[in-house]
């Protein structure tokens, strides 16, 4: 269907009496999305795009995104944007924020981005309280660069650098890097959420509207991290890799709030997952 | 209070990926045999179950499902 | 701050005069010999007054990305470190570049390479006129060659950094930074305000109004074809830097037999050798650069034609004068002569160096 069409159908519909539940925001621009078929990010994508467009803050919004999957996020979202150098997204944003406080700043972050090479400025802008949002999108692989290990690939999994799968003894253990972050007083609003169900989906977005709305508090950094599928990465098709991450990746890293107005949740052990974990084995 | 639902998909821009097959609860939606200007086996109705629930919209990466619904 | 007599470091007049120049941020990690610039800042509160942010970062990699940041937004956004810091920040430097971002960098080189010493030296040339990081890329570099020159380049630094949406380096040293020197300093540059940054800086991430397109800070381009379209732009600015932009001072060049050349620290002690020189009869002149890149090259190859030998020095083991020789084509004789690792050569030194290597 051109768009010409789709645009009548709608006006058609709306003719008919119906209304409209769901419409693609226009905060995404035109620009088609340049991931794998049901790959995550775009779902986390359209998500952010939505809770800007509700909270009516598209003239007040800086994005950062990383070198990774998303290193062109920027062209995706219809607001200012800036492109960092792999891992340095907080830096970035930090400045943003203390020189423009009166705009929303979010980053928008891979784990190999945001926890291996950017772990220092991840961990410190976290620690310095900076009120800003980060958008931490997990998928346990580096996808970008044809699916080599990230910190977060699970004991067991396989991925081009980890071909028999990881190795404890070799590659050290997955890193939890939210629950990490969790423990630093400066963060205020910490959790974990997927989108790979509509019930996931719509609990993302409250999450992420949550930390953006926090950034109105300045009471600290929001972190929303995004448990994602690669099904490319990961040798799957989308939806088996869906289903493949609510096997492996959620026990290993347990969707829900860690840290919420700045006090650790309760039923949240951040204790056990220290030394608690679990083996995964990938066909 | 039932509703009646309609979804227009924007077959052009959809990959073909299946996730909205697997979220429907109506079972509304398959795969075309047919593809489109990218090379995609893109998302069709099959029927006209839909409730208009926004599931299929709720998990489509690209965001190419538009969902509408009245009372029925 | 209005016009008054002062007696300061190198360092604190840098601190001084991103306040007074209207610097919007500060983002730093500390290192020796260049420590007193944040020192000076975070005593000073500028936030109280002027409105500018000062932050210490946990790294000079977090801190040029700080700088990034927050010039990406259209703001004065400054930096300060020593050589292994400054090392660390070519990263950055190479994509602030690439995005074509204006902002400002203060090397105060200390003795290399690796941790080195913390005594002045001037070994960072090739660093900071040819590359550094990777791609063509090339950075405004200053040299100052006292507190009065740290303390006037930074107000330079931003008509440069601005107008050519380009980042600029003030490279000093150990020997500059720490010596206190009298120096007059300037009536306050207010921040800009909120219009002036819009009508300064339209490219700038601030939060995209209705009614303009969406601004996009990278320097990213995956169509190979389109880099080298704006690759052919940043040399084209290069080119007009070379054109307008090149400063040097020349003393006693009229007729000079021989001339040294160098800029910052070593310019001071050449001047003194110069001096003893002209007291025993030689005929000597000094070309002293101001800037690096753009180098003096059409000028330096003027006075070059009349003079019989060229010492180059530099507290290196010879970076400038591969630039001295392009400038000349290698017709005139040209050596070097510097003490490195955080030795400053005395005006003794230079002078018997003029004599053995180029007069005898």
């Amino acid at each position: 269907m051109a768009n010409t069409d789709i645009e009548a159908r709608k006006q058609e519909l709306l003719n008919q009496g119906y209304t409209e539940v769901y419409t693609r925001t226009k905060v995404l621009t035109d620009a088609v999305m340049h991931y794998c078929p049901g790959c995550g990010h775009g779902t986390t994508h359209r998500l952010v795009a939505e809770v800007i467009d509700e909270m009516g803050i598209q003239d007040q919004v800086v994005g950062v995104s990383p070198v990774g999957c998303s290193v062109l996020a920027y062209n995706y979202f219809d607001v200012d944007f800036q492109e960092a150098a792999h891992g340095r997204a907080p830096a970035l944003a930090t400045a943003i924020k203390r020189l423009n406080p009166d705009t929303f700043v979010f980053t928008y972050q891979g784990d190999g981005d945001l926890a291996a090479i950017g772990t220092a400025e991840t961990i410190h802008a976290c620690n310095r309280g900076e009120n800003i949002t980060m958008i931490f999108v997990n998928n346990g692989i580096y996808g970008m660069t044809g699916g080599q290990m990230a910190p977060t690939t699970l004991i067991g999994m396989k991925s081009a650098t980890t071909p028999y799968g990881r190795r404890v003894d070799l590659n050290g253990y997955p890193l939890r890097i939210t629950e990490l972050i969790s423990t630093l007083p400066g963060t205020y609003y910490v959790t974990r959420q997927s989108v790979q169900t509509p019930a996931a989906v719509r609990k993302a977005k409250a999450a992420i509207r949550k930390a953006f709305e926090n950034q109105k508090l300045k009471k600290g950094l929001s972190f929303v991290e995004i448990l994602s599928n690669c099904n490319s990465g990961w040798k799957m098709t989308p939806v088996q890799a869906n289903k493949w991450m609510e096997d492996n990746m959620m026990p290993n890293y347990p969707v829900g709030d860690i840290k919420v107005d700045g006090k650790l949740v309760d039923n949240v052990d951040v204790a056990r997952l220290a030394v608690d974990h679990p083996l995964t084995v990938m066909q | 209070m039932a509703f009646k639902g309609q979804i227009v998909i924007d077959t052009e821009h959809c990959k073909g990926c299946g996730v909205c097959l697997a979220a429907c609860p109506m079972q509304c939606l398959e795969l075309s045999k047919n593809v489109n200007g990218k090379g995609y086996n893109y998302t069709q109705t099959v029927n006209d179950k839909c409730i208009g629930c926004a599931s299929c919209a709720m998990v489509c990466p690209d965001g190419v499902i538009s969902v509408y619904k009245k009372q029925c | 701050m209005a016009k008054e007599l002062k007696l300061m470091k190198g360092n604190e007049a840098i601190a001084r005069a991103m306040i007074a120049s209207g610097t919007d941020g500060y983002f730093g990690y500390p290192i020796t010999p260049q420590s007193e610039v944040m020192e000076t800042l975070m005593a000073e509160k500028p936030w109280e007054d002027t409105g500018m942010v000062v932050l210490q970062a946990e790294s000079e990699m977090a801190s040029i990305n700080m700088v990034y940041g927050g010039a990406a937004t259209g703001k004065k956004v400054a930096t300060s470190s020593s050589s292994p810091g400054i090392s660390l920040m070519q990263e950055g430097l190479t994509y602030l570049a690439g995005a074509e971002i204006p902002c400002l960098v203060v090397n105060v080189m200390r003795g290399g390479p690796g941790l080195g010493t913390i005594q002045p030296s001037q070994s960072d040339y090739f660093q900071s006129v040819k590359g550094g990081g990777h791609g063509d890329y090339q950075l405004y570099t200053l040299a100052p060659a006292s507190v009065q020159e740290m303390y006037d380049f930074v107000f330079d630094a931003w008509d440069i950094a601005f107008k050519y949406r380009n980042p600029v380096l003030i490279l000093s040293d150990g020997a500059i930074g720490q010596c206190m020197e009298k120096l007059y300093t300037r009536d306050y540059v207010p921040r800009w305000t909120e219009e002036e940054r819009r009508k300064n800086a339209p490219w700038g991430t601030w939060g995209k109004p209705a009614n303009r397109p969406h601004n996009i800070i990278t320097s990213l381009e995956l169509d190979s074809a389109r880099q080298e379209v704006f690759n052919h732009k940043l040399q084209a600015k290069y080119a007009e830097m070379k054109e307008k932009e090149v400063r040097y001072e020349m003393l006693n060049c009229e007729d000079a037999e021989y001339i040294i050349v160098a800029y910052g620290s070593s310019s001071r002690i050449a001047m003194k050798a110069m001096q003893m020189a002209r007291e025993k009869g030689i005929k000597v002149g000094l070309f002293r650069l101001i800037t690096l890149f753009p180098f003096p090259t059409k000028q330096l190859a003027e006075v070059a034609k009349h003079v019989k030998g060229i010492l180059c020095v530099e507290m290196s083991a010879g970076q400038m004068i591969e630039d001295v020789k392009l400038a000349t084509n290698c017709g005139v004789k040209t050596e070097h002569f510097g003490r490195f690792g955080g030795i400053i050569p005395t005006p003794t030194e230079v002078l018997e160096a003029l004599e053995n290597k180029i007069i005898k």
